[in-house]
């Protein structure tokens, strides 16, 4: 098998980390070498953060470059769009539509681009989901990244009775179920 | 059959200190190096500390290396600065249990203040450098490590960067070796660095460098892979992993030991193949050092000194090859920015208001140059903002700095602000020093340090009384302040700055993520009350965002309640909203 590439960007304090952990952990399961990288300190206060997973018999860097991403999935339509590049000509985006002003932008510097989505799926296989409104209506704002994961797990060749798993050995013990929940949400929503 | 895990390169590299039977580790937090000691507090059989400073965490390495056991000390690169001292002497007294020393350097600059390269401070201290390319490697590099340290008599500097440290790779776990302590027996003439005793030393570190040079050629760290003969490269770390990615036809000749150089291997390596590349981030350490034998190679000429590297980078600038990029669409910037909530943004919003400058320090408050605030003035390293402010004085004169305070944070100050502060005072300063006291170190995730009354392990501890400290010292003037009361802060920093005396305002108020309690208010704005005006907008809060139509609006995802904008709204139009 190629080794496969996956970026997961979003805003420093959305919860990247957990999501590439879980990613991480099913390719282990799945008998791949695996490497991760990932962003601390001062960029992660409110930043750009960008975390890569690979996968595959045998992986040498730990990063993805640009042209290489099988599976971009955004947590904030910005940072799609800064990201878009990474992807592979057939690569496929999750994004969550979800916007957070940068600085430039809430003290008028710039403007906040429109039409992210629409623009990008001239481009791109897009799929896109209001995974914070989805969360609500789970009743846990705090997983939606785990629902993001869930329509991404669409385009990773792994079953559903795997993701689930990892999920259940990933997780705290207590969040398993509605983790559980949110991830068959995602995985059923672009289906 | 061992256990496989995947491990963060920083915890692989503790993982190894414990399975070297390593007994003592102390360290002073420094993105990329935090989570080994992290990571080490997890095993019992590891005494582990942070201590005020990398001079320090050193030092108490070295003291228990000289004791017998197996010791080591961890920073970032800038803190083997601070380290300096120590490091260089320690290299000639050398050690009696092994001593080992991870350094992490940070090409990018994803959060350092400079991007030097630890190697050449390797070999001004004549210190064995290895430096692993995965974490499988991180944890049995330390391994190898602790033997060449005992063996050579040695210190061993294992160097790092930000990419391995916080990438996750497959590591193998093994036992924890049971090392017995080494005797000690007093040794004057190897462990009392005065002259006649050093001069002696200095035969030895010349005599180990050589030796090492030799013996590196058949250490099983410096692996050799013969392929197609046309490319070779020499390389290291993990510029290994892009050259394996980018010319995976080349022939490689891959060192884990980087100083001293193992010179009959890289001649014998260098005259098999046609065109020789060298290929290392940031300085051509390696580069030089091979030239000056007269080998010929290609490095520097066609790579960068600066950033990492990439396997696109080898690509283009080796093979000349243009690896498919659609291009990157010019995106406006996401810069770090200080969290909803961070009681910093409240001072620097007074001192912007205030239009006083600052002198600062090294710290999640050195994003308070960042518009909107743009407060801060000069970051040069840690604890400089108190000995900068002392010299604009002392070359200006009381009055020019009657608009300027020094801002350091609470660990910065136990860091090496306190010097600082002595010196104020011994040399009759009239300057004014804040403290911003979030009860942690902040940027580099929370960890306690000498007045948070918790140690590494979690202990309760003493907690040094700041405030007691600065009149110790002998400042008559200390103001302590909740950094929150922006009212209150305004008319001390007024005070503080006229009067012609040394002055600390300690402005404190814990940091807004160190505290996991649920959020139980927030705020809301009144938008029939509101005229616009952009009061509450001026400090920059990421929370607080204005819409096309001209309405303002606070995020109630981001919002935690710390009531800045509240103060700052003169028509009462934000309104508290009490959380269940």
């Amino acid at each position: 098998m190629e080794t496969k590439n996956i970026m997961i960007v979003g805003v420093g304090g959305q919860g990247t980390l957990l999501t590439s952990r879980i990613l991480g952990g099913l390719a282990i399961q799945a008998g791949y070498d695996v490497k991760l990288s990932e962003v601390h300190g001062m960029a992660q206060r409110g930043g750009s953060v960008v975390t890569f997973v690979r996968y595959g018999e045998k992986v040498y860097e730990p990063i993805v470059e640009e042209g290489q991403a099988d599976v971009l999935i955004a947590f904030e339509k910005l940072e799609a769009l800064r990201y878009a590049h990474f992807l592979k000509k057939d690569g496929a985006i999750v994004i969550n539509d979800q916007r957070i002003d940068p600085m430039p932008v809430v003290i008028g510097a710039a403007k906040y681009p429109e039409n992210i989505i629409e623009d990008l799926g001239k481009k791109y296989r897009v799929y896109q989901l209001d995974a914070m409104e989805e969360a609500k209506k789970l009743g846990n704002s705090r997983v939606f990244n785990v629902i993001v994961l869930g329509v991404a797990a669409q385009h990773m060749g792994f079953s559903k009775e795997d993701w689930l798993t990892v999920i259940e050995n990933t997780v705290p013990p207590k969040t398993i179920e509605i983790n559980k929940k949110a991830f068959e949400l995602g995985y059923n929503l672009h289906s | 059959m061992s256990e496989k895990v995947i491990m963060l390169g920083n915890e692989a590299f503790a993982r190894g200190a414990y399975e070297a039977g390593c007994k003592v580790s102390a360290a002073y937090p420094g993105t990329p190096s935090t989570e080994i000691s992290e990571n080490i507090v997890k095993y019992d059989e590891i005494y582990s500390e942070w201590s005020p400073n990398e001079k320090v965490a050193l030092e108490v390495a070295i003291g228990a290396s000289i004791s017998g056991v197996r010791a080591l000390a961890s920073m970032k690169h800038v803190g083997l600065n601070v380290a300096a001292d120590p490091l260089f002497t320690v290299s000639y007294s050398g050690v009696n249990g092994g001593l080992v020393i991870i350094v992490a350097d940070d090409p990018g600059l994803y959060s350092s203040q400079n991007e030097q390269d630890t190697r050449a401070v390797a070999r001004a201290a004549k210190i064995p450098v290895l430096e692993p390319s995965d974490s499988s490697e991180a944890k049995e590099f330390v391994k190898f490590a602790y033997e060449l340290s005992e063996k050579y008599d040695t210190p061993v500097i294992i160097r790092t960067t930000t990419r391995l440290s916080h990438s996750q790779g497959m590591v193998e776990l093994n036992d924890r070796m049971e090392i017995e302590d080494k005797t000690y027996v007093r040794d004057i003439a190897k462990y009392v660095m005065m002259p006649g005793n050093a001069k002696g030393r200095h035969l030895v570190v010349e005599s180990r460098e050589l030796a090492l040079m030799k013996d590196g050629c058949d250490f099983p760290i410096n692996q050799v892979e013969y392929k197609d003969k046309k490319i070779g490269v020499i390389t290291s770390g993990i510029p290994y992993q892009y050259v394996k990615e980018a010319l995976p036809e080349a022939s490689v000749l891959k060192l884990g030991m980087v100083n001293p150089l193992p010179r009959k291997l890289i001649e014998e390596f260098a005259s098999k193949v046609e065109t020789l590349y060298i290929v290392e981030e940031l300085d051509p350490i390696i580069e030089e050092q091979v030239k000056s034998w007269g080998i010929q190679a290609v490095g520097k000429e066609i790579l960068t000194v600066q950033g990492e590297y990439s396997a696109n980078l080898l690509r283009k600038a080796i093979k000349g090859e243009n690896p498919f990029i659609s291009s990157a669409v010019s995106v406006v910037n996401r810069p770090p920015i200080l969290c909803p909530g961070c009681p910093h943004r409240s001072v620097f919003s007074v001192l912007n208001r205030l239009k006083i400058h600052a002198a600062g320090d090294i710290g999640c408050y050195t994003l308070g140059a960042v518009a909107p605030l743009s407060v801060i003035d000069t970051t040069i390293c840690m604890g400089a903002s108190i000995s900068t402010l002392h010299g604009m004085e002392k070359a200006k004169g009381k009055d020019y700095i009657k608009n300027w305070v020094a801002v350091i944070g609470d660990s910065t100050f136990m860091h090496t602000g306190i010097n600082s502060l002595i010196n104020m005072v011994y040399n009759k300063s009239t300057g004014t020093v804040m403290i911003l006291d979030n009860s942690t170190t902040g940027m580099t995730g929370h960890q306690d340090h000498a007045a948070t009354g918790k140690t590494l392990k979690g202990d309760s501890t003493y907690s040094i009384d700041m405030e007691a400290l600065c009149r110790a010292i002998g400042v008559s003037n200390v103001y302590v302040v909740n950094a929150f009361d922006t009212d209150k802060l305004e008319t001390v920093i007024k005070e503080a700055t006229q009067m012609d005396e040394i002055a600390v305002i300690i402005a404190k108020a814990p940091c807004a993520l160190l505290d996991k309690a649920p959020v139980t208010k927030q705020y809301r704005i009144l938008d029939e009350v509101c005229k616009r005006c952009g009061m509450c907008m001026k400090p920059g809060c990421p929370a607080i965002t204005k819409k096309e139509d001209g309405s303002i609006h606070i995020n109630d995802t981001m919002c935690n309640g710390c009531g800045l904008c509240e103060s700052l709204c003169k028509f009462n139009a934000i309104e508290e909203v009490k959380l269940k």
